[in-house]
């Protein structure tokens, strides 16, 4: 809890300096799918690869699906990576990631937002290495007089970053949702009131809209990335108050197995758990790691550490969407499956204007498509959310 | 106004209180004997997830509330050791609880991460009476251990302050010179209620687990609920029935930040509500470790002291 807290804290404060933050959870199953042309010739033997968890791999959400992509990378190239579990951010973190590089591992991941500060500095320490830091961002979101995004720091040159848009799959799980809402009232379990978490109730909420335009999403703030009875109760006052359907953004099943027991749906996130509680289950915005890993090491073994900020999306299948439960009817996934297209071949994006914020103002204007930068300092609800995104 | 939304708060602060309730009664009866032991939030942990094991492995919900009740009398075993016969530094050695029962639990744990119970202890019906408008869940929509743990309070303050093995335990945390010139042990006394009391932390852990989480979460398990129980006798003047209306009213703030937004009432910041009840904890705890504030707030006399017969 201590450590979540730390972690949440960390993003908070993140986001209040206007910094890209970035938690949560995810999953996809389908490592196997990954596009990855096999070399059978190279030789990794030279690659010491080691990967830092917040959590542990069986938690069935975030640190679970990166498990999934570091196996698929182990089977892929024949080597053994190093696991490192329930690593704390800070200064426990930091001494981790020392020890890994003096031992001589040349490739880390670190799969949480707050390692960005201690990788950044044992990177410096350690050029020979290649880090890589999970929902980082090298960039900074502070907005300087002139109304630009202004980038300061010293980055070590051997630091990489890598994320992507599960907007895209919050937007097709909410279809999911709204489909699936006689009353039209959905309820958000929300971890932080970060970006991150915010972009993905104004998505899902847009994507239940697009079925059910008087669709409403009321907002519950657990502040936790791991606090199952915090998540229940939470989940239990938005079912009192009428919602039918309910979102969530922890890494735990707990708002599932809540939906369940009184008969509500659950969109889940980052794994495919429908086993948890499959009456409720609808589907879950989930991620594929494994496609990165494997293209990172292999990089790294041929002599270059990738250093750009990645940002994957559905079109490259690092978002995916997981399965869909019973309640999903054929129409609905048939326009889910139509509007992923869309928005994996660029013709459509899930904050596509025109979107108005709470208070009717137009914040995206029609047709057009935001930025990037917009959308990862988003700090606004869209129409149709109840409650406040300052959390 | 949502009622719905009041009523099942209501019910949750009642259920959350539970254990609080026996965490709590745990704690006084081991401080009323004398001895402090802080480590209650490790013996909840410890006795968490053996009781999850015991349970998954069995089948039995019953045989883990047991197996978590014997684990919570055991560890209480290690701080009667450690603080009655060696007469070590209380308040260390409650805290080296802590942290050896947070570890012991992580590891225990180490298997059952991911896994949940699906047996878990259900609410008992009362038939027609549990469909009663508004007292119906409230009152009539709790399991057997909520009941149990507030006929256990009553029980508790009965037995404190109207029985002679009750006098003998509060003789023996404000005066345990007289006591041991009454030719009773004061070492045996402190050593029996410590591990009462351990057994009935644990029981509150194991039924944490077994009626509410279902699953194991390391420390997010219990959230702290120990260190609330600690404050919880501090605020209550170390007397049973004041627990149970202490326990409740903070399973009611614990409760309030999902409530308040439930209901958009936006007023009162949410993170100030969820900061309460742990603010209140810190006070208690500074209280408690300083021996002024602990007398003047009622404490055993003799709380937090060793006894040793040749310095009489």
């Amino acid at each position: 809890m201590r450590k979540n807290h730390i972690k949440g804290f960390a993003l908070a404060t993140a986001a209040v300096f206007g910094l890209l933050a970035c938690g949560g959870s995810s999953s996809s199953t389908d490592t196997t799918a990954a596009p990855v042309t096999t070399d059978a010739a190279a030789d990794y033997s030279m690659l010491k690869a080691a990967v830092v968890y917040i959590g542990v791999p069986d938690d069935k959400g975030w640190t679970y699906q990166h498990e999934q992509g570091i196996v698929a990378l182990e089977a892929e190239l024949g080597i053994e990576v190093k696991r490192v579990e329930n690593v704390p951010e800070g200064d426990e973190g930091e001494a981790i990631m020392e020890g890994l590089a003096a031992e001589g591992y040349n490739l880390i991941f670190a799969t949480s937002f707050g390692y960005g500060a201690p990788m950044a500095r044992v990177a410096a320490k350690h050029p020979e290495g290649c880090f890589e830091w999970a929902t980082g961002a090298k960039f900074l979101l502070t907005k300087d007089a002139g109304g630009e995004y202004a980038t300061f720091g010293d980055v070590p040159a051997n630091l990489g970053t890598y994320f992507g848009a599960a907007e895209e799959a919050r937007y097709l799980s909410g279809i999911a949702a709204g489909a699936a809402s006689p009353t039209g009232k959905l309820g958000y379990v929300a971890a932080f009131p970060i970006p991150e978490v915010i972009r993905g109730i104004n998505a899902f909420t847009l994507g239940a809209q697009s079925v059910n335009p008087d669709a409403t999403v009321q907002v519950s703030w657990t502040k936790t990335w791991f606090g199952p009875d915090t998540e229940k109760e939470s989940a239990e006052s938005l079912l009192a108050a009428g919602a039918d359907v309910l979102a969530m953004h922890q890494d735990t099943t707990a708002t599932g197995l809540a939906a369940d027991a009184k008969g509500a749906k659950w969109v889940g996130y980052n794994s495919d758990v429908a086993e948890a509680a499959p009456n409720a289950w609808l589907t879950a915005p989930t991620w594929n790691w494994a496609p990165y890993y494997i293209q990172t090491a292999k990089a790294v073994a041929g002599g270059t550490c990738p250093t750009d900020e990645y940002y994957g999306s559905m079109a490259d299948g690092m978002v995916t969407l997981a399965s869909f439960g019973t309640s999903v009817d054929a129409d609905t996934q048939a326009l889910i499956a139509e509007k992923a297209a869309a928005i994996i071949d660029g013709s459509f994006a899930p904050f596509q204007g025109p979107v108005t914020d709470q208070d009717g103002k137009e914040v995206v204007a029609a047709g057009a498509k935001p930025e990037l930068l917009d959308l990862l300092g988003m700090s606004y609800f869209v129409k149709g959310v109840i409650g406040s995104p300052k959390g | 106004m949502n009622e719905n939304i009041w009523i099942l708060m209501s019910a949750d602060a009642i259920a959350i209180a539970t254990t609080l309730i026996l965490a709590a009664l745990g704690a006084l009866f081991t401080e009323r004997s004398g001895v402090l032991n802080l480590g209650i939030e490790g013996i909840l942990l410890t006795s968490a997830i053996s009781s999850f094991l015991a349970a998954d492995a069995s089948g039995s919900i019953w045989l883990g509330l047991v197996v978590g009740t014997v684990i919570g009398a055991v560890l209480a075993s290690i701080h009667a050791l450690l603080s009655v016969v060696f007469r070590a530094n209380q308040i260390v050695a409650g805290l080296a609880l802590v942290i050896f029962g947070t570890g012991l639990a992580n590891f225990l744990g180490k298997p059952a991460e991911g896994k949940s119970i699906t047996t878990v202890i259900k609410p008992l019906s009362f038939g027609p009476l549990s469909d009663i408008p508004v007292i119906g869940p409230i009152v009539f929509g709790q399991d057997i251990i909520t009941y149990f743990a507030i006929a256990l309070a009553i029980v508790a303050s009965r037995y404190l302050f109207s029985t002679r093995p009750g006098l003998e335990l509060r003789a023996t945390g404000d005066d345990p010179a007289t006591v041991d010139a009454q030719g009773l042990s004061v070492a045996r006394i402190r050593i029996r209620y410590t591990m009462v009391g351990g057994a009935l932390v644990g029981l509150g852990g194991s039924w944490l687990m077994l009626a509410q989480s279902a699953g194991w979460h390391q420390a997010a398990t219990t959230n702290g609920l120990g260190w609330i129980a600690l404050a919880l006798v501090v605020f209550a003047g170390w007397r049973p029935m004041r627990i149970i209306f202490g326990a409740v009213l903070f399973g009611f703030t614990l409760q309030l930040p999902f409530t308040l937004q439930a209901e958009q009432i936006t007023f009162i910041p949410s993170a100030f509500l969820e900061m309460l009840p742990y603010l209140a904890t810190l006070i208690a705890l500074i209280a408690l470790s300083r021996p002024g504030s602990r007398n003047l707030l009622g404490a055993p006399r003799a709380l937090g002291t060793p006894f040793v017969r040749d310095e009489r």
